[in-house]
């Protein structure tokens, strides 16, 4: 079953405390993820100030600046995973190195009925 | 046999069987709400077939069988989900054999105690969901126990029974590395349980016994089916509680503090289990915090009298405590153990540190610890002002009954 781990955390946090984690040691992570395949997709995000927010209301196309809603954590990155269940899953987010600044946030992917 | 006594025989395989039956049939059907569909199926065919062919000599692997098979028959009637169909019916462990086991039924039902307490279950939906699944008891009796409408409680059932499903939070033992802190999980839902039932968050009884009751056979059962020093601690714990349930309350319902109860009401054999339990738990050496609250409350319950215990074990009891969980409530208990120990003014200054710390700042019982320092300091205006800022913070009916008490005797 695939789990979509949604990683958050307060940007001005998330690489200036201690604990932080450095890019290669999540690449490490990644690396390890394919390798058992486990791993789908995962990438870190530039920060919210870059996001932009698109909608569709009554066939027009409406832009804004920032995320969608505005939360003390945001989101800073993903991993689509593949696990047996929802420990299996546990088990892969508790190892995301952000997860010790900030949280991962653990999803089943709703498979779309045709 | 006659019909009547079959009745009888399958209510009382129900009341004794029902669980375990329940805990396999989610094994075998994956889900709980099949499962439980398929158990009343198998009980109504028991009612059928059993004054005809007799009672089978083991009615549980009868009604584990019976219950799967009514269950793929269902499924085969109502849906045309073939993928499902095969699964089910080719599922390992689906064999009789199997389901008569002990050891596979004992493991069924840590499984359904496991997923029922999972932290990814919301805390309220964890305990409604192990009282009605592991305890058995119905969605209105949890509701009475509760104080709410029992559309609240079989809503947080159905939640918790959809997330399970759709998160695929698995029905098994945790693996080794996981078992310390799931396993705390478990006793935290077993304790607050308890403590509904022994001290209720509102209402204007002292005790609902039958919670109570419930959570310490749920921590025998847990004990039986996986020995391990914190569950024994806790069932230590709840156990010397419960000794003194008799003597916490008057005839009208208001609380009676451990200095002043009536000792003779304690339950002598509550107590000598309930120490005995924390001596083992103690020699296994790999005792947490369970285990020293239950210490604790051997120490008071082997104590004639409240200024005849050993204040200084109690101390030092809290001292290990709190290396185990720096926790402020934990340390405000200690800080009353200090007063009973060298009197109420360093109790006082005890409390006030934590106080100017702020971690207790909304806990009532905090001020109502710093007011009865005061009180037996002779300070009488701290003292009012103390037990009425402790009033502000409470809704227990007892609780408040006590506090006004207590500010009508300064």
């Amino acid at each position: 079953m695939k789990y979509l781990c949604l990683v958050y955390a307060q940007e001005d946090q998330l690489h200036s405390l201690p604990e932080s984690p450095q890019d290669a040691e999540c690449m490490a992570y990644s690396q390890q993820l394919t390798e058992s395949g486990q791993l789908f997709a995962g990438q870190a995000l530039e920060p919210v100030a870059t996001a932009t927010t698109v909608r569709v209301r009554n066939g027009e196309v409406a832009i804004t600046d920032g995320p969608f809603a505005e939360t003390k954590e945001q989101l800073a990155g993903f991993y689509l995973i593949e696990a047996r269940d929802l420990n299996d899953a546990i088990r892969v987010a508790s190892q995301i190195p952000p997860a010790r600044v900030g949280s991962i946030e653990v999803r089943p992917v709703r498979e779309l009925k045709p | 046999m006659r019909e009547t006594d079959i009745q009888e025989t399958v209510t009382a395989v129900y009341r004794s069987e029902s669980r375990r039956i329940l805990a396999t049939l989610i094994r075998l059907l994956g889900d709980f709400d099949r499962a439980e569909e398929a158990m009343q199926d198998a009980f109504a065919a028991a009612v059928t077939q059993w004054p005809r062919e007799g009672v089978p000599a083991n009615p549980r692997a009868w009604l584990v069988s019976a219950g799967r098979f009514k269950a793929i028959d269902r499924l085969r009637r109502h849906t045309r989900q073939e993928a499902l169909l095969k699964e089910l019916a080719e599922r390992p462990g689906g064999e009789e054999e199997d389901a008569v086991a002990s050891e596979a039924v004992e493991d069924d039902q840590l499984r359904l105690i496991f997923t029922c307490c999972h932290p990814a279950l919301a805390a309220d939906a964890r305990i409604a969901l192990t009282l009605r699944e592991v305890c058995g008891l119905t969605t209105e009796e949890v509701a009475r126990a509760f104080i709410v409408k029992p559309t609240t409680i079989a809503q947080r059932i159905v939640r918790a029974k959809r997330k399970i499903r759709d998160a695929r939070i698995p029905y098994e033992v945790p693996e080794r590395t996981d078992l310390p802190g799931r396993l705390d999980a478990v006793l935290r839902v077993i304790y607050l349980v308890f403590n509904e039932g022994y001290s209720p968050s509102s209402g204007d009884t002292v005790t609902r016994s039958d919670l109570s009751g419930e959570a310490i056979r749920l921590c025998r059962l847990l004990h039986a089916l996986l020995p391990d020093p914190e569950v024994l601690g806790l069932l230590a714990l709840m156990l010397l509680q419960e000794s003194r349930r008799a003597a916490r309350a008057t005839a009208e319902g208001d609380l009676i503090r451990l200095e002043e109860q009536d000792r003779s009401l304690w339950n002598r054999e509550q107590i000598e289990e309930g120490s005995a339990l924390v001596l083992q738990a103690l020699r296994s050496r790999r005792f947490g915090p369970y285990c020293i609250q239950a210490a604790i409350a051997a120490v008071h319950a082997g104590a004639p009298t409240a200024k005849a215990t050993d204040w200084d074990e109690i101390v030092g009891l809290y001292d290990v405590l709190l290396r185990m969980e720096a926790s402020p409530v934990v340390a405000l208990n200690r800080a009353v153990a200090v007063a009973m120990r060298d009197g109420p003014a360093a109790g006082l200054t005890e409390v006030d540190t934590l106080l100017n710390r702020g971690d207790l700042k909304h806990y009532y019982l905090a001020y109502a610890a710093r007011a009865d320092f005061c009180a037996r300091l002779g300070q009488r205006e701290e003292a009012r002002a103390g037990f009425r800022k402790a009033l502000a913070l409470t809704e227990q009916g007892p609780e408040r009954r006590y506090l006004e008490r207590r500010l009508a005797e300064l």
